[in-house]
């Protein structure tokens, strides 16, 4: 018998703008000991319908209209919210996208490990806190003994993300939703996550619901795997099927939008539009403190016309080496040369000057779009700051970026919170193109988006380099796309260049063990080739 | 990797000609999609109507108040209201209609004016201190502390007997008061808002400092700015009437709304309507504001908007 068993499950919302079917009768299984993946993007209805088995989705607006889901003999959509307290946190528990938020800062990880132990078990304290040092063991925190009494902010996101796991393990769960666990992360530390979750599930025979927007992400450790689209299962099947032989249009599209492929690089060398030599840019300089040094003794050139990724992972300097470029951060030594100009010393108008041919796009496109001006002051801003259109022509500029960028023109008046995260970007990139920048400086565009859309939006960063003969920075922490996207990559650990080479010899020849272990981290490449 | 067609909510919607026409015969001011959506909350229009109808009549009461508001009768003394006088006179039969049309007239010009001066201070210090930040930014709010410290009645004293009674001074004096607050306020606001990466894309477009307050700054923190606002412009009008009480502010016959009061309370037994009358155009306008405020609060906030 299955251990969840949802049938005909009906889900909708009941906005101002009438009924929004949510969940539209979907009916899925979930094993115990196995992992079943639930696969669609923003808005698909995955994190609704699972939300809605425990009663955590707000009634009203939201209703259930119909449909069952029995759990151990009970239908779950029949208990009173009693009842289901007694099942979530006990028998289903949950993790969640950003681990930071669902833990109290205020805290100790073993005060809040050792509560529900406390509570739920009625151990004494020391014994549970031994067994709260023992799960921190089982989810690979280094050291539980003394890390056990630190608060959440001193551990990394990863490492959050283990303490969560942990938290949700407590109460030895028959049923673990795991709701974009990894989408945080890293690649590398996403790699270490999901081995975690495959051998937990392994050991304790639990049953895994895990929610992603990425098929990729799901493709080494789904035993199972379910398709969603417009609160509708498009397609279920086991993963193998699922790879090698997708029926329905919309997963085959999905598993297309999983970045694959190197990119083909010309071998004409054109010469160095930027030179950076020896830059160091350290932060928190004080009397008696030690700074940090973001970037240490860097030196790289990018050529005219070429795209190079930068690859590291978190807290590697390459954001900082991207706005050190465009003297956004202050450097602290070295020399960073545009064109021939050197743009270390240069202040005021010789800046503000040089500011409209270097560009940058940000990764968050709801934080990089000022909230109180529409579409149609965004991008008419950098066009008359520097004269490029008049008060009289600036309409038709702006039409013509949005033209560029695939917006509907009709959209001009609206303001950025009525845009998805895609359509955002696509302004963001919009209004980095305006003052007809030759390089730009693009940190991690796509990784807040939808494997979907981050396949459209690549492809147009691609083509409007081509249209306006960009140079391009391309900075992220996924190699897959990188490779895709990048004519040469360069890979910064700690502030320091390890490796730099074409996609290919990067790929079929890594020199260093920490580009081979980034290599290592890409999802799904067993299964995707 | 290939582009997906029609997934997701992404799909630009193909160009469309009318929409292009219909965008041309619009501004894009954030004023203009303020005023479009001010116009639909019946509360801000009425307390902007009767904002507006007290401003006018403030502004005309030399021509239409029904008496002077020095003329005096001494014999007819505290009547209530009548015919001839509908809200009833003063102990000094003074019209008390024509006394509160032109109290009103001191008190919104006190009001606004000391407001709009501690509005236009308070922001641009303000935001100027968060924006430029470091040792700039401690220096200017050890100021704003060293100014709070300052008793305030001394600071009007001396004012006072340094330059005379005057009430240009009297807005001034309280402006330089009122600003403080306004100041902190947006300071916070303003340091906040400037690790927003949208900050960041200002200056990697090569706008200047003053540019970015003025355009992405200030826009952002205008909502508790608005708030406070509205706060203060009553907070002001009372302290007026706590100076005139006083002796410092405004001295008799010229009067204002929180003189009335003041002299009201002090008769209320015997002549409420001297009370009633004054407080309920101070309450009238202070509940117009604060309608007013609210809903420009929700006006400016482009993502309330439910069009």
């Amino acid at each position: 018998m299955s251990l969840l068993n949802v049938q005909n499950l009906k889900v909708s919302f009941h906005t101002r703008n009438g009924e929004v079917k949510a969940v539209d009768d979907i009916s899925f299984t979930v094993e115990t000991g196995k992992i079943t993946a639930i696969i669609g993007e923003s808005g698909s209805g995955k994190s609704v319908a699972c939300y809605s088995l425990l009663g955590l989705i707000p009634m009203p607006p939201g209703k259930i209209e119909g449909g069952s889901a029995v759990f151990e003999g009970n239908d779950l959509l029949q208990l009173s919210e009693s009842e289901l307290r007694h099942i979530r946190g006990r028998d289903i528990a949950m993790i969640f996208q950003d681990p930071m938020t669902c833990l109290n800062p205020y805290m100790t990880i073993g005060h809040q490990l050792m509560e529900p132990i406390v509570y739920h078990k009625g151990m004494a304290k020391t014994e549970a806190r031994q067994h709260a040092i023992e799960l921190l063991e089982e989810v690979g925190i280094r050291d539980p003994h003394s890390t056990i009494d630190s608060y959440p902010h001193e551990f990394s996101g990863g490492m959050r993300q283990r303490v969560m796991i942990a938290m949700a393990l407590i109460n030895e769960p028959k049923l673990l939703i795991a709701d974009e666990p990894t989408t945080a992360l890293d690649v590398t530390i996403q790699a270490q996550i999901l081995k975690l979750m495959a051998d937990l599930q392994k050991k304790h025979s639990i049953g895994i619901i895990f929610i992603s927007h990425d098929l990729a992400v799901v493709a080494d450790i789904a035993d199972q795997i379910i398709v969603m689209k417009k609160g509708k299962v498009v397609e279920h099947g086991d993963r193998q099927r699922i790879f090698k032989n997708a029926q329905h249009p919309y997963t085959r599209a999905l598993l297309a939008a999983i970045p694959a492929g190197t990119k083909v690089v010309s071998e004409t060398q054109s010469e160095a539009l930027i030179s950076i030599r020896n830059l160091n840019t350290w932060f928190g300089q004080g009397k008696n403190k030690e700074p940090v040094k973001a970037i240490k003794d860097v030196s790289l050139d990018i050529r005219k016309g070429e795209i190079l990724g930068l690859v590291g992972e978190s807290g590697s300097g390459k954001s900082t080496l991207g706005r050190s470029i465009l003297r956004l951060v202050p450097i602290t030594s070295g020399s960073i040369s545009f064109d021939g100009i050197d743009l270390t010393e240069m202040e005021g108008q010789s800046l503000k000057k040089m500011r409209s041919r270097m560009q940058m796009i940000f990764q968050d496109p709801y934080a990089s779009l000022n909230p109180r001006m529409s579409v149609y002051d965004t991008l008419a801003e950098p066009l008359l700051l520097h004269k490029i259109e008049t008060k009289k022509t600036v309409e038709q500029g702006v039409l013509k970026l949005m033209d560029d960028v695939g917006l509907a023109r009709g959209f001009v008046r609206k303001y950025p919170h009525e845009f998805s995260g895609g359509q955002r970007q696509r302004i963001a990139i919009g209004r980095a193109l305006a003052t007809r920048p030759e390089f730009i400086v693009a940190d991690e565009p796509v990784s807040a988006l939808d494997v979907t859309i981050q396949a459209q939006i690549l492809d147009l960063m691609l083509d409007l380099g081509k249209e306006y003969g960009l140079t391009m920075l391309f900075v992220s922490h996924d190699l897959a796309v990188v490779k895709h996207i990048a004519d040469r990559i360069v890979v910064l650990y700690k502030g320091e260049i390890v490796e730099q080479g074409s996609g290919k010899e990067l790929f079929e020849n890594p020199q260093q063990e920490y580009t081979r272990q980034l290599l290592q981290s890409i999802p799904g490449r067993a299964l995707l080739g | 990797m290939t582009s997906i067609e029609n997934t997701g909510n992404d799909n630009p919607v193909p160009n469309n000609k009318i929409s292009d026409i219909a965008m041309a015969e619009q501004g894009t001011s954030l004023w203009k999609d303020a005023w479009a959506r001010l116009k639909k909350n019946r509360m801000a229009l009425f307390g902007l109507a009767v904002l507006v109808l007290f401003s006018l009549i403030a502004l005309l009461t030399p021509w239409i108040a029904p008496y002077g508001y020095e003329q005096q009768n001494l014999d007819l003394g505290a009547t209530p209201p009548s015919a001839q006088h509908w809200l009833g006179t003063d102990i000094f039969g003074r019209d008390l209609m024509t006394l509160i049309m032109y109290g009103g007239r001191i008190s919104l010009a006190v009001g606004f004016v000391a407001t709009a001066v501690a509005l236009l201070i308070g922001v641009t210090y303000g935001a100027l201190a968060g924006y430029v930040g470091g040792r700039t930014d401690a220096a200017m709010m050890r100021l704003v502390d060293i100014l709070y410290a300052l008793p305030f009645m001394i600071f009007i004293i001396l004012l006072m007997v340094v330059f005379g009674r005057n009430l240009l001074l009297l807005f001034l004096a309280i402006g330089m008061v009122e600003w403080l607050t306004m100041a902190r306020i947006m300071r916070s606001q303003v340091q906040a808002l400037r690790q927003q990466e949208f900050v960041e894309a200002a200056v990697s477009l090569g706008l200047g400092p003053v540019a970015i307050i003025r355009k992405h700054l200030v826009p952002n923190a205008l909502g508790p700015i608005i708030v406070y606002t509205t706060l203060t412009i009553p907070g002001v009008m009372l302290l007026e009437a706590f100076l005139s009480f006083l002796g410092l502010g405004i001295q008799p016959p010229q009067t204002s709304w929180g003189l009335l009061i003041s002299y009201g309370a002090e008769t209320m037994e015997e002549f409420p309507w001297l009370l009633i009358f004054p407080g309920l155009a101070l309450a009238l306008t202070l509940f117009s504001l604060n309608f007013l405020g609210d809903g420009l609060r929700d006006a400016l906030d482009v993502r309330s908007s439910k069009d």
